[in-house]
């Protein structure tokens, strides 16, 4: 164990050290005080580090030691689909013709880049069973938020502006409801029911002539798929609303179902979960929008079209659209990233994934259940949710055990979410694993279900191994230091 | 066929469905309908192997013409600046790039400690008290400080200098589309923003005051007489800058910025054709608890080792679900460390180094433009970006240009009529003198 605090950069500096250097000068010397106005010449120099090149390889690989990835250990983080991340889109993505490339180029000069966009707008219109796709929206959330301006500038041409609900699953990521506000709606929170599913009468009793939108991800956040899509669908449908795919779970559903037959209107996708673009320690995502017919008119500005002669364009003439939600085209370099995956995988490749991800987490929750409660019992997709509560009784809570997990090298399970389930543990394993890392984490979790009951202590201390122990939050957060200062 | 990225073999598959109780894979998804189930494979391209593929893409990247062959005079919010090559090998170190976002900071004290330090480089460079872990880019940065803007002050009006980068401002517009408040345009005289038309503008319902500094013409702004103007009506002042230019210039903080936001591309990340680049948001102490998205706090561990974890998290949607400042979530934290690795390596010395040399270059274009016979059409302090006069279209002249390797500056008619034949030419410090002799050469032959 260290004993010593990581030095931050600026605890290296030492005066007149650099890490660049730049061509000199190869035009006149000018003085800044000539070029700038008055009380506009910086005058105290920002204090940015002073060090040489190794030391900053030193210390951002010192930083990398005290992280740990998916490509460090298993990461069965529930609904974020930390799956393998390949190397070949790193490497695709670093071309430099498409690194390298400006977005406000003419057109003519960046064919190959509205080629590649327009073949994976193509091939998520499949995959969603949608009628199209914009790749704009950087991240799920801004998604999210898209297509529920859609939904809003949907029901304003058709003079339904008074339409300003949007029912929400409990069970729905905090995004789900964040986003409605955003995009200027009042969110209803429906309740799940027993079955762990969206309860059928509690959605018919809140639906009516203001509901504009369901915001629903399916498979749920239990891992359960909602069995009565269909009719959830023909519910919202029948007061005039629009039904909405959260598609952070599409990973447990590829070639199985596709949002645009299951009753959908709209949906996002997260590129940076199901289709690999890493996750870069909480970003950069991308978060494409597909929608069907009806909402066409409405995307986002500029629509990326293949015209007659084979070329791709940028149509600004949209005269219905809701402006735009991003600059430039969306985060290119992820869906890059995706589009390699795609064609890596292929349709065969795509249909296994889905089934090799369902059969992981299903195998992984047999193996737990008698060790951990099971609140809802039946045939999972890409993920489970257990309950802690058993382990709570003897004094052990879901954050101790998440905690343990970190001795064993593991990254612990999404812990306390969703919200409707106690000392909620939620296990993703997702297809890139193998039998034995899932059986090698399976026998880590039955060990500390044992500790629970024998040795608690060594469970509530947890973790014993890593380079700091529990941090206080709570100070963090009441006396915030957001920043270094000397 | 076996995929590389699936390790199951037939027997392990067997084994697994005897332990879950089921004879086939398909058993697991009876519970999906089925008139809804998707029957068959998807109609995409079949799979190739990893050597065929990267041949295809690089065809196809390829066709593309880059700034890494051309020399770019192309600007307008995205920049091609010297990355020092070291940028590249620490984000692909995979314990950043395939980590998700630090929940457990016991195992990703690396993560947080880096955004941290990041955090504090772009409040310094700000001048402002924080600033957060990162935004999608400067657009959605700025819509969002519109947002925390009309909530703080309880005001439905933005104004927007029309010296903003257009496609920002065409952002801010959808947003507050959202959310209901009115977007006003500040008109522009010079090249900057017109002072008295913002004094006529600004009233009791003004929630903020926008501006870009320097702004899309390159031009510096009069940040504190726009500031003092703002909050005489007590709105809040808000300022797009980038965050090079601030190496040699007052930064926003000390000009009355109560939130500054802008783009970090400029600092290690490439253009990648208009994304991933790297939102900052920063701010003063007062709108602390209003900051969309991340932040990292110091604290200590049981034993008192200081560490960070994220915090304050009673702002954001994963605990405030509805009643959050804002549905961000996933942010852009791999180039947030891209850009902290290439602050650090220019250093205190560098960043003032860098932005002097994209003034002065900038200015002997400028010079070189006007001697060969072009009028430059604003004549105010210039950061890296003038704009340049012609007689014939921008676009038609950068088909020519591209010819001759050279990426041309951007049409300011692509987006305003006044502006036909302007160009916006960038010169950055990567751009050397006989590369600039020859853009004014080239573009003299179609100034005839």
């Amino acid at each position: 164990m260290h004993n010593e605090n990581q030095s931050l950069i600026f605890e290296l500096t030492k005066p007149g050290r650099v890490g660049y250097n730049l061509e000199p000068l190869d035009v006149p010397e000018l003085d800044l005080a000539d070029l700038l106005p008055a009380g506009y010449v910086r005058e105290e120099a920002a204090e940015l580090p002073e060090v040489s090149e190794l030391d900053i390889m030193r210390h951002y690989t010192a930083l990398s030691r005290r992280n740990h990835g998916v490509d460090s250990g298993f990461y069965p983080l529930g609904s974020c689909t930390m799956k393998y991340n390949p190397k070949i889109n790193e490497a695709v993505a670093r071309y430099s013709g498409f690194a390298n490339v400006h977005p406000l180029q003419d057109e003519s000069t960046v064919q190959g880049a509205m080629e590649l966009l327009y073949d994976l707008q193509t091939s998520l219109q499949e995959i969603t069973g949608m009628d199209e796709v914009t790749l704009q929206p950087a991240a799920g959330a801004h998604g999210e938020w898209t297509a529920l301006m859609m939904i809003r500038a949907f029901h304003e041409a058709n003079g339904e502006g008074h339409r300003n609900k949007v029912i929400v699953p409990d069970s729905a990521h905090g995004t789900n409801p964040a986003s409605a506000t955003v995009a200027g709606f009042e969110t209803i929170t429906i309740k799940s029911g027993e079955d762990g599913l969206v309860d059928l009468e509690d959605l018919r009793r809140v639906v009516g002539p203001d509901t504009a939108a369901l915001m629903l991800t399916n498979p749920n956040t239990l891992g359960l798929f909602e069995e009565n899509i269909i009719e959830m669908a023909k519910i919202i449908h029948e007061v005039g609303g629009k039904v909405y795919y959260d598609g952070a779970n599409l990973n447990a559903v590829m070639s199985k179902a596709r949002p645009g037959d299951m009753g959908f209107d709209c949906v996002h996708l997260n590129l940076h979960k199901t289709f690999t673009g890493p996750h870069g320690g909480g970003g950069p995502g991308s978060g494409p929008v597909g929608v069907k017919a009806d909402l066409i008119p409405f995307l986002p500005k500029p629509v990326l079209v293949k015209k007659e002669d084979g070329t791709f364009h940028f149509d600004y003439n949209r005269p219905q659209s809701i402006g735009r939600v991003k600059p430039y085209y969306g985060n290119f370099g992820i869906n890059v990233r995706a589009y390699t995956y795609i064609r890596t995988m292929g349709p065969d490749g795509l249909k296994a994934v889905t089934e090799y991800a369902v059969l992981n987490a299903n195998y992984m929750m047999r193996r737990l259940e008698e060790f951990y409660d099971l609140p809802y019992n039946r045939h999972c997709k890409h993920e489970f949710v257990l309950s802690g509560r058993r382990q709570k009784k003897l004094g052990v809570r879901t954050l101790d055990i998440a905690k343990r997990l970190l001795d064993f090298g593991y990254h612990p399970p999404t812990v306390y979410f969703p919200l409707n389930v106690e000392e909620g543990i939620m296990i993703e394993p997702t297809e890139t694993e193998s039998k034995e890392t899932l059986d090698a984490f399976c026998d880590v979790m039955i060990q500390i279900a044992k500790e629970a009951e024998e040795n608690p202590t060594i469970v509530q201390e947890a973790p014993h191994t890593t380079v700091v122990s529990r941090l206080d939050e709570a100070r963090a957060a009441r006396t915030p230091v957001l920043r270094y200062t000397k | 066929m076996k995929h590389r990225y699936l390790p199951m073999t037939e027997q392990d598959k067997q084994e697994m469905l005897a332990t879950i109780g089921v004879d086939s894979i398909d058993a697991l998804f009876s519970d999906i309908p089925e008139e809804v189930r998707f029957q068959g494979l998807y109609n995409i391209k079949e799979a190739k192997s990893e050597a065929a593929l990267m041949k295809e893409l690089a065809a196809l990247a390829a066709k593309n013409k880059d700034t890494a062959a051309n020399v770019s005079f192309l600007g307008a919010g995205v920049y091609n600046h010297y990355k020092p090559v070291i940028v590249d090998h620490v984000i692909s170190r995979s314990e950043f790039y395939t980590a998700y976002t630090p929940y457990q900071p016991e195992i990703s004290q690396g993560e947080l400690q880096a955004i941290f330090e990041f955090q504090t480089m772009i409040a310094e460079l700000t001048g402002m008290d924080l600033a957060n872990s990162s935004m999608y880019d400067g657009g959605t940065s700025l819509a969002e400080a519109g947002m925390l803007a009309a909530g703080h002050t309880r005001r439905k009006k933005i104004l927007v200098s029309g010296a903003v980068h257009p496609e920002y401002k065409d952002v801010v517009t959808t947003y507050a589309y959202g959310q209901s408040i009115e977007i006003v345009t500040v008109p522009t005289k010079d090249g900057v923003t017109d002072i008295e038309a913002l004094k006529g503008l600004v009233d009791d319902q003004t929630a903020a005051v926008m501006v870009q500094y320097p702004n899309f013409f390159g031009q510096i702004e009069d940040l504190q007489t726009i500031g003092e103007i703002t909050h005489d009506a007590k709105g809040l002042f808000v300022v797009s800058a980038n965050p090079l230019a601030l190496g040699v210039l007052t930064p926003p903080g000390k000009l009355g910025a109560d939130i500054a936001v802008g783009d970090a591309q400029v600092f290690g990340i490439s253009e990648n054709f208009g994304g991933p680049h790297c939102g900052y948001f920063a701010v003063t102490t007062k709108l602390m608890r209003k900051v969309p998205g991340r932040l990292i706090g110091e604290t200590v561990d049981e034993q008192g080792r200081r560490g960070y974890v994220l915090t304050l998290q009673a702002r954001e949607q994963h605990i405030r679900r509805d009643k959050a400042t804002s549905n961000i979530c996933s942010n852009q934290a791999l180039l947030a460390l891209a850009a902290s690795v290439a602050m650090t390596a220019l250093g205190k010395q560098g960043i003032q180094e860098v932005a002097k040399q994209n003034i002065v270059k900038t200015r002997y274009a400028k010079n070189a433009f006007e001697a060969a016979g072009f009028e430059v059409a604003y004549q105010g302090a210039h950061f890296n970006e003038i704009v340049v006069k012609t007689k014939k279209s921008v676009t038609e002249i950068n088909k020519g240009l591209i010819e001759k390797g050279i990426i041309g500056g951007f049409d300011l008619g692509r987006v305003y009529s006044e502006l036909e034949n302007h160009a916006l030419i960038a010169v950055t410090e990567l751009r050397t003198k006989e590369e600039i002799d020859a853009l004014v050469a080239e573009m003299g032959a179609y100034n005839a």
